[in-house]
């Protein structure tokens, strides 16, 4: 009963917030074309067409053609399943690692707390990016590597934020009791503590995803993004570099792309976070 | 105070061995050896040559040997030579970049709070009007944007078709010959793109965190006093919200020390700037351990300074931590 009524005040919210609202929408019209890919465009990602070179945008190619003559709207589609996986496999490793270590570290206080925090500041110090490119510089090129690899240098945030939502719920009355009562940790730290403490995680998860997309976009910039010929943002944009002179479509949409869908992310990351904030609810 | 200093510090010891282990760590999971790369271009090495490198570079010995004597050095301050062709300390190699780089990233940081703390501000006193909005979607773009493609484009744009801007390097060819003003005229026309775009890219965060942290303060207590006192809107907001809400810059500042020496592989190596980014990208593709290994242990050192002065700079600024003695 309270917590529909919860998620009715968090829905009436974040719906009066037109830019969450666009934001959502965007999100949902990306997954819908990566799924219905094969069914929206009539070309394959990797059809070749030699005869049609580097051809502008026109009725046949919307966002005209590649290099190899292969339809850039196409690879841009596809594109989207690539860009989106990488980022909803690296936050989803970056969050769950985060999870654990926070709800951990926040609930056992003591040395264990000392020494899991104590990794998430030296995490913390390195330069992320320089510490993704030398590891998947060093182990190999692989969309594989790439998702775990920034999931493996991002959780340090979420470790933060669930360790101080669980510091202050793991006091409240109801903890007590569930414990006076005879329950485990395991049981408290899952059902009881957990649930309350997600809010915060989903906020730095919705960034993660964006951000995690500009990780893989950068990567493939330098030469060492998922690999081609599969087609990520990322490497569809860099491909196209050498051309900006005299093709610029190349360049231009898979770019666009990029970053209408961080913005989309970022949008609905911050209409969360307003959503829920109860510092917001008196105006 | 002193005493907190001081277990700060003292903290810091276990902090930095633990940078170097997982810098270690990092390098040593890769397969394939530095040695490898340069014999592998070179057929007439033998097996025994190739041994006889490895022993020359101290890889024949166990892991943790190896880590141990590095970590050894690294205390004395020295962090190796290079295994490029030049074979230079690596520190030599580091420390001539670090100017480039260093003086890049301040220009773009002064610029960026320059932009950000009165946007944000003015966002939030403005809150919830057109203005407002506007600002937030910008600032947005600016985050979404990949930074390197922006970079193409305006190269693309403000280079190639207008002809306005230089789009590589920081200094025209010949730039010696030229007269003092006209060389910083030129520098800084090279420098135009690369920290207008750089600025652009993290308007973001610190505009939308000084925007909620002004809108924290407006709700407090003293301000409604204030109102309640009869003072002039502008009175109240100068003097007493801005004050409070300008507190948690410092600690931001602070934080953003260590970004300033790296950060910028994307930026450096689309304008073909001499800098760390670039002398790091260099090193990672070529299997350059020691310099690799040499930036990310300088890099995270720094960020370990940086947080510690960004505290103690917090604790100096704010009299409730200094008399609490606790550290936030």
């Amino acid at each position: 009963m309270k917590e529909s009524f919860i998620y009715q005040v968090f829905w009436k919210r974040f719906q009066a917030n037109r830019f969450a609202l666009t934001g959502a929408a965007v999100v949902i019209f990306l997954f819908a074309l990566s799924f219905l890919a094969p069914y929206i465009t009539p070309y394959g990602p990797d059809d070749l067409d030699l005869y049609h070179v580097l051809l502008p945008p026109s009725a046949a190619h919307w966002f005209g053609t590649d290099d190899l003559g292969r339809d850039v709207l196409t690879r841009v589609i596809y594109g989207a399943r690539i860009s989106l996986l990488v980022g909803f496999v690296a936050t989803g490793i970056a969050v769950i690692i985060g999870t654990v270590i926070g709800l951990v570290s926040g609930y056992y206080h003591g040395w264990v707390d000392s020494i899991l925090m104590r990794f998430t500041d030296i995490m913390l110090c390195f330069p992320t990016f320089f510490l993704i490119l030398a590891v998947i510089a060093f182990i190999g090129q692989s969309i594989w590597y790439i998702m775990i690899v920034i999931g493996l240098t991002g959780w340090m945030g979420v470790a933060r934020l669930v360790r101080a939502e669980v510091l202050s719920i793991r006091e409240r009355d109801y903890v007590m009791a569930v414990r006076a009562l005879g329950a485990r940790d395991i049981r408290i730290i899952f059902r009881h503590i957990l649930p309350n403490a997600l809010s915060p995680v989903l906020v730095s998860a919705t960034l993660g995803v964006a951000g995690a997309i500009l990780t893989e976009s950068a990567l493939s910039f330098l030469g060492i993004g998922v690999p081609p010929p599969t087609p990520s943002w990322g490497n569809i944009l860099t491909s196209g570099k050498d051309y900006i002179e005299f093709a610029w479509w190349l360049t231009l949409y898979p770019g666009l792309a990029i970053t209408v869908t961080v913005l989309a992310y970022y949008l609905v990351g911050e209409g969360i976070r307003d959503a829920m904030d109860p510092r917001l609810t008196r105006k | 105070m002193v005493q907190y200093l001081l277990k700060r510090l003292i903290m810091m010891v276990p902090l930095f061995l633990g940078i170097t282990l997982i810098t270690f760590v990092v390098i040593h999971i890769a397969p394939g050896e530095p040695v490898e790369m340069q014999v592998a271009m070179n057929p007439k090495v033998t097996a025994e040559a190739r041994e006889r490198l490895r022993k020359f570079y101290g890889l024949d010995k166990p892991l943790y040997v190896q880590y141990a004597v590095w970590v050894k050095k690294l205390a004395m301050l020295d962090f190796g030579r290079s295994f490029a062709p030049d074979n230079r300390p690596v520190v030599d190699k580091i420390a001539e970049r670090i100017p480039v780089t260093l003086s890049l990233n301040i220009i773009s940081l002064i610029i960026e709070f320059g932009l950000a703390v009165p946007i944000g501000i003015l966002a939030a006193i403005r809150r919830d009007t057109l203005l407002d909005k506007g600002i937030t979607v910008f600032v947005f773009i600016g985050f979404a944007v990949p930074t390197f493609w922006l970079a193409l484009l305006c190269m693309y744009l403000f280079g190639v078709k207008l002809g306005w801007l230089p789009i590589s390097g920081l200094h025209s060819l010949g730039s010696e010959g030229f007269t003092f003003f006209h060389w910083l005229g030129d520098l800084l026309k090279h420098l135009i793109l690369p920290v207008s775009i750089a600025a652009f890219g993290s308007l973001a965060g610190l505009s939308r965190y000084m925007r909620s942290t002004m809108l924290d303060v407006i709700r407090q207590d003293y301000i409604t006093t204030a109102r309640a006192k009869g003072l002039p809107e502008k009175t109240v907001i100068f003097r007493h919200a801005l004050r409070n809400a300008l507190l948690p810059v410092i600690t931001l500042l602070g934080l953003s020390v260590p970004g300033l020496i790296g950060g910028s592989v994307i930026f450096e190596t689309i304008f073909a700037i001499p800098g760390m980014g670039q002398l790091f990208y260099g090193g990672v593709m070529a299997r350059d351990y020691p310099l690799v290994m040499g930036i990310l242990v300088i890099g995270a050192g720094l960020t370990l300074i940086g947080n510690l002065l960004a505290d103690v700079g917090y604790a100096v600024a704010d009299p409730r931590i200094r008399h609490g003695g606790k550290g936030p």
